[in-house]
C-alpha cells in the first residue's frame, strides 16, 4: 500500500515534468513573440519607427532573449520554487493575479459538476438496474439517450431562458451584481451555489447519461453474480443485498473514470462558459493565446493538467480502497 | 395401490415436493424447465438427485429457496412443503418471494452450497464477513459472539488457521479451502435441510473425497437431511440413502441406494449404471456415455420423455402417452410402461 502510494506519486512527478516541457513548447508555438506584439499594439497607428533595437530592448527586459532551455528552467523555477507563474503582459501584472479567483471558481465549478453527476447517475443507474426492464428502466434509458445526444449549449441556453423568465433570477456569471465584488461572507457563498446550479447541470449532463448506463450495466451484470445468489441463500433482505453486494462492485468503474470525466467537464467548459458568461479558465486560455501572453496560457494548463493528473490518482486510491483484489495483487 | 410419493408429511418427512412445475420466460418464449417432479425428504438423510446436465437438478432444489431468477414461474399446482422447524408446515411456492418468512427459511433452515466455490463468495468481502453475515442474520448474538462462532465453525470444517482465514478474502484460499468455508457458512444456522449442488464437481478427486468425508462427518455431527447433485454416481453411492434419477426436467425413478444400484427398473437409470466410469478413470467425468442426444427443452418429446433414446421403446405407446409413477418394490418407483399393470 504504501510503496504503491510512493511509486504512484513518483510517476505524478514524473508526468508533470514531461507535461512542463510540454506546455513550454506550445507556449513556443506561436509564430512572432510577445515583445513584437507588444510593440506593434502600443505603437501602430502613432507613426512612431520601431527599430530591431527596440524590439531587442523589450525581449531583454522580460528574458525573452536566453535560450529556450534557459527561459524554461527560469519558468519552471519560479513555479515550483515560488508559486510563481510569471509575468502576464497583457494585464501588466503578475499570472497569479490574473488567474488567481478564477482557479478556484472554476474548482467550484468542476466539482459541483462531479457532485451532481455522481449524485444523479449512481442511485439511478442502480434502481434502474434493480428494476430492469421496467417502465422505469425504458424512461430512464430514453432519457440518458437523450442526454448524449443534445448538445450542451443548446440546454445551457435552454436553462439560461427558463431561469430568466420563469424564475427571473440573472443566472449569468457566478454572482449577483450585488455580489460580484463584495467581500467573502455566507450570503456571497450561497449566491454562488445558486449560480452554480445551471453550469453544474449543463456540464454534468452527458457525463450523467454515460455514466448512468455504465452503472446501470455493471449493476446488472453483478446481480447475476453467483455470489449475490449465495448471500440472497443466507436470508439477508432484498434492499441490504443490493447495496452490499452488487451495489459496491456498481461504483467501480465510475470512481476508475473520475480523471476521465474530468477530462470531458474541461474541455466542454469553454464553451458553457461563453454561453453562462462564466469567468473561468478555459474562456481566459483562449483569449491569451491571441495575445500571446504565453505565461498565463502556460499556467492555465499546467493547473488544468495538474487537477488531472491529481485526481487520477485520487481515483487510483478510490478504487484500492474498493477493490480488495487491487490491494493484494500488489504485495 | 398405495405411491409412497403420496405420503403425506408427517413424523420423519421433512420436504415433500409436489407436481413440481418450473418454466422460464425467455425471448423465444415459455420454456418448461421442470414439469412432474415428485420427491421427499426425511430428516437426516440424504437423497441423492442425478442426472445429466440440464435435466433440472438446480432449478428443481433451488426452488425450495425460492431462489430462481424473476423470469421463472412455478405452476400453482405444484406445492413445496416443508416442515419447520417450530412444526409448522409451509407450501414453499405460496410464500412471498423475498418475504419474511421465506428469509427466515433461507441460511437459518435450510441452506443451499453451490458447484463454483470460487465465485460463491463476493470478492470484495472478507470470507468471515461473509459468514458473520450468516450467523447475525439468524441467530440473536452480538457482534463479538458471531465471531467466535465463525471461527469455531472454520475450525470445524477443517480449516487450519481458522482466526487467520476469517481474515482473509476467498480468492486468498484454495479450491478446496473455499468448499470448506461455504459449508461452514451453510451450517452456521444449523439447518434442517443442506441442498449440496454439485458441490465437488470443482474440485479435484482427493479434495472430492476429503470434502464429501466431511459432509458425512456433519450430518452425523448436526443431523441435518441432505439433498446431494451429482452427475457422478461413483460420488452419490457413498453418501445417499435414496437416489432420484432425473431426466429432462422429470424424475424417472427414485428409491433407496441399494435397490437403485442393484436393481434399477428404468432404462435411462440402467444405462447411467453402465456409464460409470471405473475406478481411477477420472471420477469427476461426465455422464455422457449413453447413446442420442438430450432433447431440447423447447422441444421436449411426446410421451415417456425418454423414449426419443430408449432402446425397449414400445411404439405407439411411449411415443404417445406419459407413463405414471409405479410401484416396483418397497419404496422403489419408476416411471415406465415396462412396468404398468
Ligand atoms: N434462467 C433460466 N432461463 C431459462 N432456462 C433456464 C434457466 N435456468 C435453467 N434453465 C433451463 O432449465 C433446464 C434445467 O436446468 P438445470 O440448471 O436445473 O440443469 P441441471 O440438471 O442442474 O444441469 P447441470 O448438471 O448442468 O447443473 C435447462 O434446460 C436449462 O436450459
Ligand atoms: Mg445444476
Amino acid at each position: 500500500m504504501v510503496s504503491f502510494l510512493i511509486q504512484r506519486i513518483i510517476g505524478m512527478v514524473i508526468t508533470m515534468f514531461f507535461v512542463s516541457i510540454i506546455v513550454f513548447i506550445i507556449m513556443e508555438l506561436p509564430p512572432g513573440d510577445y515583445a513584437e506584439r507588444w510593440a506593434f499594439r502600443k505603437f501602430s497607428g502613432t507613426g512612431t519607427q520601431i527599430t530591431e533595437a527596440d524590439i531587442n530592448n523589450i525581449r531583454a527586459e522580460y528574458g525573452l532573449d536566453r535560450p529556450a532551455w534557459e527561459r524554461y528552467l527560469n519558468w519552471i523555477g519560479g513555479i515550483v520554487t515560488r508559486g510563481d507563474f510569471g509575468e502576464a503582459f497583457a494585464f501588466q501584472t503578475s499570472v497569479n493575479n490574473v488567474i488567481g479567483q478564477k482557479i478556484w471558481l472554476t474548482l467550484a465549478i468542476l466539482f459541483s459538476t462531479l457532485i451532481v453527476t455522481y449524485l444523479i447517475a449512481i442511485p439511478v443507474g442502480i434502481y434502474a438496474a434493480v428494476r430492469r426492464r421496467s417502465v422505469a428502466d425504458y424512461t430512464l434509458t430514453v432519457f440518458s439517450y437523450l442526454g448524449l445526444a443534445l448538445p450542451n449549449f443548446l440546454l445551457a441556453l435552454l436553462l439560461l431562458y427558463i431561469t430568466v423568465t420563469v424564475f427571473d433570477s440573472s443566472v449569468g456569471g457566478l454572482f449577483s451584481p450585488e455580489y460580484k465584488d463584495a467581500p467573502w461572507s455566507m450570503a456571497k457563498v450561497v449566491d454562488l451555489l445558486k449560480h452554480l446550479i445551471v453550469p453544474a447541470v449543463v456540464l454534468a449532463w452527458s457525463a450523467t447519461a454515460l455514466q448512468l448506463q455504465t452503472v446501470r450495466a455493471t449493476m446488472s451484470d453483478e446481480i447475476n453474480k453467483l455470489s449475490v445468489t449465495a448471500a440472497r441463500a443466507r436470508g439477508i433482505s432484498e434492499r441490504k443485498l443490493m447495496l452490499k453486494y452488487p451495489a459496491r462492485l456498481a461504483i467501480n468503474p465510475v470512481a476508475g473514470s473520475i480523471g476521465f470525466d474530468i477530462n470531458r467537464i474541461f474541455s466542454e467548459l469553454p464553451i458553457v462558459a461563453l454561453v453562462l458568461g462564466l469567468p473561468e479558465l478555459g474562456e481566459l486560455l483562449i483569449r491569451s493565446y491571441l495575445d500571446l501572453d504565453m505565461f498565463v496560457a502556460g499556467a492555465i494548463l499546467l493547473l488544468l493538467t495538474f487537477i488531472i493528473v491529481v485526481m487520477n490518482f485520487f481515483s487510483d486510491i478510490l478504487l484500492l480502497i474498493l477493490d480488495p483484489r487491487i490491494k493484494l495483487e500488489g504485495r | 395401490m398405495e405411491i409412497t410419493t403420496n405420503a403425506s408429511i408427517n413424523g420423519d418427512i421433512l420436504l415433500k415436493v409436489k407436481d413440481l412445475k418450473i418454466s422460464f420466460k425467455t425471448d423465444e418464449g415459455v420454456i418448461t424447465a421442470v414439469d412432474g417432479v415428485n420427491f421427499f425428504v426425511k430428516r437426516g438423510q440424504t437423497l441423492g438427485l442425478v442426472g445429466e446436465s440440464g435435466s433440472g437438478k438446480s432449478v428443481s432444489t433451488w426452488a425450495i429457496m425460492r431462489l430462481l431468477p424473476k423470469t421463472a414461474i412455478i405452476d400453482k399446482d405444484s406445492s413445496i412443503e416443508f416442515l419447520r422447524r417450530d412444526g409448522e408446515i409451509v407450501d414453499i411456492t405460496k410464500l412471498k418471494p423475498n418475504g419474511r418468512e421465506i428469509r427466515d427459511i433461507r441460511g437459518g433452515e435450510a441452506a443451499l452450497i453451490f458447484q463454483e466455490p470460487m465465485s460463491s463468495f463476493s470478492p470484495v468481502y472478507t470470507v468471515g464477513n461473509q459468514i458473520m453475515e450468516a450467523i447475525l442474520t439468524h441467530r440473536p448474538v452480538s457482534k463479538k459472539e458471531a465471531q467466535e462462532i465463525a471461527v469455531d465453525l472454520l475450525d470445524r470444517v477443517g480449516i487450519p488457521n481458522p482466526r487467520q482465514r476469517f481474515k482473509q478474502y476467498s480468492f486468498e484460499l484454495s479450491g478446496g479451502m473455499r468448499q470448506r468455508a461455504m459449508i461452514a457458512v451453510a451450517l452456521s444456522s444449523n439447518p434442517s435441510l443442506l441442498i449440496a449442488d454439485e458441490p465437488t464437481t470443482a474440485l479435484d478427486v482427493t479434495i472430492q473425497a476429503q470434502v464429501l468425508e466431511l459432509m458425512k462427518e456433519l450430518q452425523e455431527e448436526f443431523g441435518m437431511a441432505i439433498i446431494f447433485i451429482t452427475h457422478n454416481l461413483g460420488v452419490i453411492a457413498q453418501i445417499a440413502n435414496e437416489i432420484a434419477v432425473m431426466y429432462l426436467g422429470g424424475i424417472v425413478e427414485r428409491g433407496p441406494r441399494r435397490e437403485i444400484f442393484h436393481n434399477p427398473k428404468h432404462p435411462y437409470t440402467i444405462n447411467l449404471l453402465h456409464a460409470i466410469p471405473r475406478i481411477g478413470k477420472g471420477q469427476g467425468q461426465r455422464l455422457v456415455a449413453i447413446e442420442g442426444q438430450i432433447p431440447s427443452p423447447l422441444d421436449r418429446p411426446p410421451g415417456c420423455r425418454f423414449h426419443t433414446r430408449c432402446q425397449e421403446m414400445i411404439p405407439g405407446r411411449c411415443n404417445v402417452d406419459v407413463p405414471k409413477i409405479t410401484q416396483v418394490g418397497n419404496n422403489h418407483t419408476v416411471n415406465c410402461f415396462l412396468y404398468e399393470n
